[in-house]
Formats: structure tokens, sequence, C-alpha cells
């Protein structure tokens, strides 16, 4: 059942420029449950004039204190607010939106992660959910394409997939190019691909895995209202018509974020 | 399906005096607003195209708590409405263009309108159209439904267009498509007025003049929002709809405007986001009232409107609150 929770801001640190991480604080008993990876919520700014809740996806989450760990960048008015907002204060917090990564699709396979940007941080947790001991994949490798070498979160996939590979624009570090040219320049061996990124990131994604006939989940990112599924406003085109809508549109926070790529028309 | 609309304030204590905030004594309060004869429990509707229909809002808000929902636009064919980005938050408020997407009224009627029946509120159906023949045959189609109350016509969606003129624009061909509804349509209808005109007391008119039971008014100001850093129009469309509190006064405004100049109900909304922003509505004419753009900022809001209302008439010593329809004085 999806809720307005008042959290608190445990802290915010900065990662790298303009990529912040704000750790949230559900009150005891009142979180929205477990999260699954893929999942977001929508983070209403206190400005009164910026009233549309802010989607950001879930980067990490503590089931055991209820505490949720959200990376952005700071795009707007209220990316910054939550970036500058001292530790000890409250956001209001809808959740918990979107379908998220069925797991289960994941189980045994060699798996290849894509983050592409601030498509990175939301790939964390399905590393999590997939890789270690606890995981249920056979093999977690994570591509990570950034700018520059103003890397975040490295660390954090470093100590949670089985292999992380790099990529960047500038070509500081790792391959230079896309997380796609850094996994062709690896040669690394996978049965099914996730991935989230900017839209040109996601198309090339969608078509390296119809040439390889591999399996490709997407995470979409698109302008949104409500969160809830009311607006209509963060559609995005399928490939069949779409149960609810009955037309080629479905809901990027509701029948999404996360679609299979071969099911949508991007 | 005549229900008890008498709402007390009271609660539990409804049945003796009740001393509220050292403010008086109110033996009972009466919420309740009737248009075109159906009595609503209270004036708070939701405003097409911000509730779904009604399901998405069902974890958050006690549906029966409402006077009426008014579903999102339904057209007698699914719509897939225009490309993306279709939204844009500006300052105290938003910028839409969805083009009214929705799955066509077969759907709606086998899907949505059995769980709308169920709620224990007002069934309100927005109708759109690209033409004439559109809108009618939607009308005929929910004629047959009873679980339908009443019917909202949205001839004045900016984002949508068929030729040069919507039908809302112009007063003779509203007249005359209210007209022809109105011989067609077995439930009461609204006509939803669009404020991008010179003067919406003229669409009133015009809308009285053939045969609605009410209209409701502000659908959204066309507006527009560009990029400078990209130096890019931010929807597809280029052109939104604006709607949220920053459209309040100009709301309040055509609310007064239309309730000077005819005699039908007025269903008031543009930015509502509490029960005074209501009473506001209130105060300047109309009989009921819509919460729409703020449901995206707390999707509770409904609820809240109806809750400061009633604290509003405590306060006021106000029982019936009926009696603050169009009861602004001068400054």
């Amino acid at each position: 059942m999806k809720k307005v929770i008042l959290m608190t801001i445990r802290r915010t640190e900065q990662l790298a420029d303009g990529i912040y991480r704000t750790v949230l604080h559900a009150p005891e008993g009142d979180g929205f449950g477990t999260m699954m990876p893929g999942q977001f919520l929508g983070i209403y700014p206190n400005d009164p004039a910026a009233l549309l809740p802010r989607p950001i996806s879930l980067c990490r989450q503590d089931p055991g204190t209820g505490d949720l760990v959200i990376v952005y960048r700071t795009a707007g008015r209220g990316t910054l607010e939550l970036a500058t907002q001292s530790a000890g204060s409250t956001v209001r917090v809808l959740g918990a939106l979107g379908n998220g990564y069925d797991l289960s699709r994941f189980r045994g396979k060699r798996v290849l992660l894509l983050g592409g940007g601030i498509g990175i941080p939301p790939m964390l947790e399905l590393a999590a959910r997939l890789a270690g001991e606890s995981g249920t994949a056979k093999q977690v490798t994570a591509v990570l394409g950034y700018r520059s070498s103003d890397f975040f979160l490295l660390e954090e996939f470093r100590k949670t997939a089985d292999r992380v590979l790099i990529a960047t624009d500038d070509g500081s570090a790792g391959t230079h190019g896309t997380v796609l040219d850094a996994v062709r320049e690896d040669g690394t061996a996978f049965d099914i691909v996730a991935a989230c990124g900017p839209m040109p990131m996601l198309r090339g994604v969608k078509q390296f895995a119809e040439e390889r006939g591999t399996e490709a989940f997407l995470s979409l990112e698109e302008r949104m209202a409500c969160g809830v599924g009311v607006c209509l406003g963060c559609v995005c085109r399928t490939v069949n018509r779409d149960d609810h809508s009955k037309v080629n549109n479905a809901r990027v926070c509701t029948e999404g974020p996360v679609f299979l790529a071969s099911e949508v028309d991007i | 399906m005549q229900q008890n609309i008498k709402e007390s304030p009271f609660g539990r204590f409804s049945h003796g005096r009740c001393k509220e905030r050292g403010t008086g004594y109110i033996n009972k309060m009466n919420l309740a607003v009737k248009i075109a004869g159906i009595e609503l429990k209270n004036p708070v509707m939701t405003a097409s195209g911000t509730f779904g229909s009604g399901m998405e809002y069902a974890d958050f808000v006690d549906l029966s708590r409402l006077g009426a929902v008014v579903t999102k636009g339904v057209s007698d064919v699914p719509w897939e409405g225009n490309p993306t980005p279709r939204v844009a938050e500006v300052y105290g408020g938003m910028l839409n263009a969805i083009g009214l997407q929705n799955p066509g009224v077969e759907t709606f009627v086998r899907r949505d309108l059995p769980f709308l029946a169920g709620q224990n509120t007002r069934v309100i159906v927005n109708v759109c159209g690209h033409t004439e023949e559109e809108y009618l045959r939607v009308v005929e189609r929910l004629g047959q439904e009873k679980a339908v109350d009443m019917l909202e016509i949205n001839v004045s969606c900016p984002n949508v267009t068929r030729g040069a003129l919507q039908f809302g624009q112009d007063p003779a061909c509203l007249e005359a498509l209210t007209s022809r509804i109105r011989r067609v349509a077995r439930q009461p209808i609204i006509m939803k007025l669009t404020p991008n005109v010179t003067s919406i007391a003229d669409l009133a008119r015009a809308a009285e003049a053939g045969g609605a039971d009410a209209v409701s008014l502000i659908n959204t100001i066309t507006g527009m929002k560009i990029d400078v850093e990209r130096q890019r129009f931010v929807l597809a469309n280029r052109t939104g709809g604006l709607s949220g509190p920053c459209i309040k006064p100009v709301a309040v405004r055509m609310v007064y405007q239309c309730a000077r100049a005819v005699k039908i109900p007025i269903i008031g909304m543009g930015g509502i986001a509490s029960g005074e922003d209501a009473v506001e509505f209130l105060l300047a004419g109309a009989t009921a009232v819509a919460v729409g753009m703020m449901n995206f900022h707390d999707p509770h809001t409904t609820e809240h409107v109806v809750d400061g209302i009633r604290d509003y008439c405590r306060r006021h010593h106000v029982s019936d609150v009926r009696d603050l329809i169009g009861a602004v004085k001068d400054a």
C-alpha cells in the first residue's frame, strides 16, 4: 500500500560534483516495508512553490533500521533544497513507488548491470540483492559509466558486485566511451542485462541486447507529476497495447519504471 | 438512492450540544449541497484528470468522505494522448499537456465504474471528444449506466485541438453543443468552461441557454515553459495547461463573474489546497468546489479540504454551508 510518511534526514553528504547521498529514516514500524530494487520514492520539497514530488530511486536500504539511502543529482530547486537540508530535519516522502526488478528473473544467471551517470545508484541495491552469498545470481558484473573520474559509489559497487568495470566520457579512467564500449572491450559473458541511465544509453542497450538475443530490463525515467498512476504524465511508448491504458503507452511510475527492453518502443 | 446527507461535525457527540474552541454552540451543521437536484454530502469533488477514476487514490483517501468523484475524461474510443514530456513544474503550479489519454468508454464502464459505484460517493464522469458525434456517443453510452450520477462535458481542454477554435471558446458553438447533449443525456450535465477567453460569463450564459444543469470552472490556463539552458520547450506539445495555486485568483474572479451571469449552480476550481481556499470559491458564488493539481502535492488534500470547510463553519458559526454561497461583501 502506498502512503505518505514524514521521514527524518539522518545525514547528507556530497559524493561528487552535483551528486549527493541522503539517508532517510522512517519512523519505527511505519516505513514502506521492504522495497524492491528499481522502486523509487517521491520526495516533496518544503518550498511551498515547488509542489510536485521528486522521483528518486532507492539506492540502498536497511530493513533492520528502516533507513533508506538515496543518491541523486541536484537538478533544480527541489533536489537542491533536499541536498542542503540539515540532519534531523524532516521531509514528506511518498512511496513505495513503481514496480522494481523481479529478482526471480536473475536466478542462477550471469548478470550484467549497466549504470550510466545518475542511473548508477539504483543498480547498487540490485547488485546487493543479486550478488554475494545470499544473492541469487550466479555472477554479477557491474559496469558504471561516469562523465570523468569524479566517481561516486564506486567503492560500494566494488564491495558488492563480483566484478566492476568503468567507462568514462572523457577517458580519464577505465574504458574511454560508454558502458557498452566497456562491455565489448572486456568481452565479459552474461545471460541477462539490467540497465539504468540516460535515454541514448538505454536505446543502445536495447539494441545491444536484441543483437545478442539476451533478455534486458531497462529502468526508465520520465517527467512525472503524481507518481501514483493518476496524471498519465510519465508514459512511455510500448510495443504492444498496454492493458491498463488500452493504447501503446505504459505509465513509467506504475507499470514501470522497470520494463523488459523488448516491450518498450524507445 | 437517497442517503442521509446531513453530516455531523461532532461525530459521536452529534446528538448533544457541543462547545468547540470556545466559539459557541452549534447543534448541527449542514455541509450538503445540491446540484441539479442531486445531493452531495459536502461540496468537495475531485477535478477531472487529477484523480484517475478514484482507484489510484483509494490507498490515501476514504472516497466516501467526498461529495463526488469526477473522473478523468472519457472518450468513445481509447486515446493515446500527446508525446512526452507531458508535465512540467512551474512556480506554485504545473503545466500539463497529457492530451486526454484514456482507455475509452467501454473499458471505463467495465473496469472503473463498478469500483466507483461501490464507494458511497457521487460519480461524475467527465466526457471528452473531438467532434459533436464523439461527445454524443459517450453521453448516450453512459446514459445506460445507473451508477453515473452526472456528466461533466469537457469542452475546454487546451491540449486537444480540432479545427481552429475549441467548442468551448465560442458561445454560439457551446450553446449548440450543450443543447444537443442535453437532448441525449439521461443524467444532469455540467459544462466545464475554459478560462482562455475574453469573457467567461458569456460562455456560462451560453451553456445555461443550451440547457446545462451546471457549469464548472476553470479548466487550465494555456501556458508555456522554456528551458533556458537548453533553449528548448519543456513540453513536447510546446504549450500546456497551467494549474495549481498560482491560478487561484483568476479562478475565483471567473467564478464570481459567472455567478453573477447565470442562475445554474457553479462548481469552482483552480488551485484549491485548503478549506479556506474552498470557502473563497463558495463566497464568490460556487455551490461546490473541486480539488485538482494539489492532489499531486498531497494525496490527502481532498479530505483536508472537507475538514477545513467544517472547521471554518465552526469558527464562523455557519450552520449551513449553503449560507456561504455568493456571500462575499465589498471590501
